[in-house]
């Protein structure tokens, strides 16, 4: 998994040790734990990782473990907009992976990664319950149905300005 | 407890409650196949992840086929363990694993040893259907100064994870990402010389592939036997004599002393010597410190540091710069006996025999993965030329002798060279948990009482328990040692000091089940404690069989002094024998 490289002040760290502290301090509690940070800071750095190890008095390599295995956590910060594709039944059989397949063209990057100016990050997810838009993206709080491979260019203009 | 009664396979067996059903087939005599399923009766160590479902069995009434090895028994279960459909299903999870394994079997350093390999033989595997349109692994090799990482050839076990996190407590590796992409790593994916791992070689031990694989390094052993400007001296580690007949099919515990020196010569080394003496030689500095702090502890002095701990095992080194840098004060100074051998060798013996440093080559036979690391430390170098040169382990030098077609077995017993292939019988009870704290009480008592012990045999200090305590009378002052094997114990061990609970005035650890006759680098034990116990045994025997049985008394380690260094703790001595340890708790990603 990629990452950025960040330092953690000391009012970030006294955070993450309330967020340990409000769980006990539980080992058990590492899911809950890492989505109160999550929540917090909107991603989960290696140095988050770290913190959260040293307070739960797990490994790291435990707590990286964790974080890899559910999609939901993120080692890197979601861009301004991030962009979801939905790759449900639905979506995917109409061409959702073609739709993927062009936003990382035009956005030369990967699932899970964000855009270098920091404006667009790209995830997959399951169904959204709108089968009937199929193939459908989010961008930011906004929902594009029947996307085509050819439209891609004109949703990220949308939010180009 | 309460009794469960079933039948298997048309047999009768009553259990307790609680049995899984590959248990209850086992006490019948049936051995159904299995491959992440690992039991360490002996270190009371069991993996059940229960997933790579080779263990399948049939339960009648049931739709599924049950995993054997996480299923447990209930009352009147009928259970059918070789069924046409469980032989089709374990073929076909078989097939699957295999799918995306990388087939290079021929060229494996598993090979011969795998029990994937193994598995595959046994179910009659002749072709992989699908495999033409499988995806493979790709995953980076990971190189570290012992260990290899091959993750394309794991098969997701986690053998290796249930080792370093269970039973050594370090926690170096985790299961990390998901589906195919899942692996063991280091956090981050970092290579594993940038994570807490000490090197010990457990998971190496117990990895049923070739995913974990020692660093071999008898090519540059082959390169410096055959370079004719290169003198070629070997050393050969107290545990290695005890387990390397193993390799060649002789019992566990068989005692191959002579042949393995017979064998090192005929490879064409130029003298065949033993760490046995530098063992004699930890003893000397190891005690006299232990008796330094202990004299002025009973003189008063509040501030000296105890208990003192043994430095012999890198492993240990390792673990306790990576957990406890704030107690990097209270182990013995004293190098381990590898590179206390190096040093003298390339010093003293180098001038002997007239030859320069650079074309003294030293090599070290251990029962150990973590030795070739510290044979590799900075601080053990001169002018960049390595005190020891390559380290290889007991396997390795199992290979080798084979490679060069020996026939091992039939060889006569040869004696070490002189000098420093002499040894008590102090110096070979390294190798087994106990035995550097026994050698250091036989000297450290007679140093201090200035009597002669009449029985050189502390048993109370011997035995397998991972946390072991006794008490010996040191001419009236009670002398109370803690031992430890396995990191998980010595961790115990440490906490308890940390808090100021520990009553202790020496500490043995080693990392390793058994000590270094569990080592990482020994033929593999599978954690069976039977193979252990008569490791030790045979090492005790040695031991019994000597003539001189402590340190101090060998005549070569006398005239060592002598001529060379003195005595114990004196300037040279400090500057070749012993070391300072390092902080090294932050060398991980980011803090
Ligand atoms: S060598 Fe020991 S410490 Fe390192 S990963 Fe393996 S079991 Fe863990
Ligand atoms: S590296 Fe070896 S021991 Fe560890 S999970 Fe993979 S196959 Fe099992
Ligand atoms: S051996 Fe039982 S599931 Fe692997």
């Amino acid at each position: 998994m990629s990452s950025v490289k960040i330092e953690l002040r000391k009012d970030q760290i006294e955070k993450i040790h309330e967020i340990c502290k409000s769980f006990n301090y539980e080992g058990g509690e590492l899911i809950n734990v890492l989505h109160k940070c999550q929540h917090e800071f909107g991603y989960l750095p290696a140095e988050i990782q770290e913190v959260v190890a040293e307070q739960l008095k797990l490994s790291v390599a435990k707590v990286y473990g964790v974080v890899t295995f559910y999609s939901f956590f993120s080692m890197i910060p979601k861009g301004k907009f991030p962009i979801s594709i939905c790759t449900g039944t639905a979506c995917y059989v109409r061409g959702a992976e073609n739709v993927l397949a062009e936003f990382k063209k035009q956005l030369k990057i990967e699932v899970g990664e964000t855009s270098p100016d920091g404006k667009f990050s790209l995830s997959c997810l399951r169904c959204v319950g709108a089968c009937g838009l199929a193939p459908v993206v989010l961008v930011g709080e906004k929902t594009f149905g029947r996307v085509a491979p050819d439209g891609v260019k004109a949703i990220l203009a949308e939010f180009e300005q | 407890m309460d009794q469960i009664k079933l039948t298997i396979d048309g047999k009768a067996v009553e259990v307790p409650k609680g049995t899984t059903i590959y248990k209850a087939a086992k006490s019948l005599g049936i051995d159904i196949p299995i491959l992440c399923y690992m039991d360490l009766k002996g270190l009371n160590i069991e993996n059940k992840p229960g997933g790579c479902r080779i263990c399948v069995v049939e339960v009648e009434g049931r739709r599924n086929l049950a995993s054997s090895c996480s299923t447990d028994v209930s009352e009147g279960m009928v259970v059918k363990t070789s069924t046409i459909r469980v032989l089709n299903a374990r073929r076909t999870v078989m097939e699957l694993i295999l799918s995306d394994h990388p087939k290079d079997c021929l060229t494996c350093a598993k090979s011969g040893k795998c029990d994937l390999q193994d598995m595959a033989i046994k179910l009659g595997i002749r072709n992989i259907p699908g495999q033409e349109f499988a995806e493979m692994s790709t995953y980076r090799l990971d190189t570290s100064p012992s260990i290899i990482r091959d993750m394309d050839k794991c098969i997701m076990c986690r053998r290796c994870e249930t080792m370093c996190n269970d039973f050594q407590t370090v926690g170096a590796l985790s299961a990390v990402n998901r589906g195919f992409m899942s692996v063991v790593a280091p956090a981050f994916e970092m290579n594993l010389e940038h994570s807490p791992c000490t090197y010990c070689g457990q998971c190496v031990a117990v990895c049923p592939t070739g995913a974990l694989t020692e660093v071999d390094h008898t090519r540059n052993v082959i390169a410096a036997l055959s370079d004719p400007t290169k003198t070629v001296i070997v050393q050969t580690a107290p545990a290695v004599r005890a387990a390397l007949g193993e390799e060649f099919g002789l019992e566990p515990g068989t005692l191959v002393t002579g042949k393995m020196v017979t064998a090192l010569r005929t490879l064409g080394f130029d003298y065949v010597f033993d760490t046995d003496f530098a063992a004699d030689l930890t003893i000397m500095e190891e005690g006299s410190e232990l008796l330094g702090r202990l004299g002025k502890f009973i003189a008063g002095d509040k501030d000296v540091k105890l208990p003192i701990l043994t430095s012999c095992c890198p492993a240990w080194v390792n673990f306790f710069e990576h957990n406890f840098p704030d107690m990097k004060d209270i182990p013995s100074t004293a190098r381990s006996p590898q590179q206390m051998f190096g040093s003298i060798a390339k010093t003293y013996f180098a001038d002997k025999i007239g030859v320069k440093r650079e074309d003294l080559i030293v090599v070290s036979i251990m029962p150990c993965l973590a030795k070739k690391y510290e044979c590799q430390r900075d601080e053990f170098s001169v002018d960049g030329n390595p005190d020891v040169d390559f380290s290889i382990s007991t396997r390795e030098l199992g290979f080798l002798i084979k490679q060069a077609n020996i026939q091992f077995n039939g060889l006569p017993d040869e004696d070490f060279d002189k000098p420093m292939g002499e040894s008590t019988g102090a110096a070979v009870i390294f190798g087994t948990t106990g035995g550097v704290i026994e050698a250091a009480a036989r000297t450290a008592y007679e140093l201090h009482t200035g009597n002669t012990l009449t029985n050189v045999d502390f048993k109370e200090l011997r035995g397998l328990e991972g946390i072991r305590h006794a008490t010996i009378d040191f001419g009236g002052f009670p002398l109370k040692i803690g031992i430890a094997h396995g990191l998980g114990n010595a961790r115990k061990l440490l906490e308890d000091i940390k808090a100021g609970r520990s009553e202790f005035h020496a500490i043995e650890i080693m990392a390793c089940p058994g000590g270094c006759i569990g080592g990482g680098g020994q033929p593999l034990h599978h954690g069976d404690s039977t193979i252990l116990k008569a490791r030790a045994k045979a090492i005790y025997a040695e031991d019994e069989s000597k003539t001189l049985r402590k340190s101090h008394e060998n005549p070569y380690i006398i005239k060592l002094y002598e001529e060379f260094l003195g005595k114990p703790l004196s300037e040279k001595a400090h500057h070749l024998l012993h070391t300072h340890y390092f902080d090294k708790s932050k060398n991980t990603f980011s803090i």
